[in-house]
């Protein structure tokens, strides 16, 4: 299914169809995590993958129309660099110890701990949330830090206050003083948003 | 979208029950799979498809731009200062069982207090983005 569907993306000239399909691709993976028992992982693709990228995926598409253009003839260079790392990373698949074997190194590192200790040292049944939240508080401030800088740099990309675009045909020299005095303006002026043909 | 009925009746029947799971999932991370990220993530679909079915400038009624911007900075702010508070009781940095007398009591609140950063940072990064995209022009306008 998830081979097939990747297939009809790649194959769709029609855009909408192809933000829909990559929903429904998503949907799918989210089933296979849940199947291989990784609810969290599972609720997480479900709702920012096959909900909120499809909305954005929509949002772009009432920007850019419809259609694809035509994709040029197909090169095979790209293809053959294609088939010659996959066929690495199954050859080193070959070393990788069997799949779900309880005694790999992977779940004797920390895990044992995590398991037999959290209860008591955290205090909450569900593991993945001690070890989430507490264990590894430091990765986790810095993916909350990485969500923050994603957002600062789609509204650096994206919102565009009037005068700004105004000056657009300045010399770029002004264009570094304006920065700075946009910072505030922004706040002011993107809540009644601006169109691209209003000025 | 704001004439087609029974879309509007749907989502407003609908958006409620979201919000109210993203909180259930926010609440029950401790027990059951969830957590900051997923409930912040619902909870900003919820709105989302508020702004969608009616229109991206009710929806900055609702909750304007700047609004969302600074609930995407004050969740970081709230996980970075549990980690200083951390620091001033005592403890090490995001070290939580200082927080109280009985350091699970601790870690149940520094992980509860956490997971709020964390709900607060993905719901307004959501929107913010979201509002960006689809507020550039036409969609749900």
């Amino acid at each position: 299914m998830l081979v097939l569907t990747a297939l009809a993306l790649l194959k769709l000239n029609n855009l909408f169809a192809v933000a829909m399909l990559a929903g429904i691709y998503s949907l799918l993976s989210a089933a296979l995590f849940t199947v291989m028992d990784a609810v969290d992982v599972a609720f997480t693709e479900a709702a920012v993958g096959a909900g909120i990228s499809t909305v954005l995926m929509l949002g772009c598409i009432a920007l850019v129309g419809q259609t694809s253009k035509q994709p040029p003839k197909p090169a095979f260079l790209p293809l053959f660099v294609v088939f010659v790392t996959g066929g690495m990373l199954v050859y080193g698949t070959l070393d990788i110890p069997p799949y779900g074997d309880p005694d790999n190194p992977v779940h004797h590192h920390v895990a044992d701990y995590y398991l037999e200790d959290s209860s008591h040292d955290i205090g909450i049944p569900n593991v993945v949330t001690s070890v989430l939240a507490s264990y590894r508080g430091y990765d986790t401030m810095g993916e909350t830090t990485v969500i923050f800088a994603a957002m600062v740099g789609v509204l650096l990309l994206l919102v565009q206050s009037p005068r700004r675009r105004g000056s657009y045909k300045d010399s770029s020299l002004k264009s570094s003083y304006h920065n700075s005095s946009d910072n505030h303006s922004m706040h002011s002026t993107s809540e009644d948003d601006s169109y691209p043909g209003d000025n | 979208m704001e004439d087609k009925i029974i879309i509007r009746v749907g989502a407003k029947t609908l958006i409620p029950f979201i919000m109210v799971f993203a909180l259930y999932v926010q609440f029950h991370g401790d027990y059951g799979p969830g957590g900051g990220f997923q409930a912040g993530v619902i909870f900003a679909a919820g709105f989302i498809l508020y702004g969608l079915i009616f229109g991206v400038d009710m929806a900055k009624k609702v909750l304007p731009l700047s609004v969302a911007w600074l609930f995407g900075s004050a969740g970081v702010l709230i996980f970075a200062g549990v980690g200083v508070v951390t620091l001033l009781l005592g403890g090490d940095f995001l070290d939580y069982s200082v927080l109280a007398h009985d350091p699970e009591h601790g870690q149940h609140w520094g992980i509860l207090l956490v997971e709020l950063g964390v709900l607060t940072t993905v719901f307004g990064v959501m929107i913010s983005i979201f509002y960006s995209f689809a507020g550039r022009r036409g969609l749900g306008t």
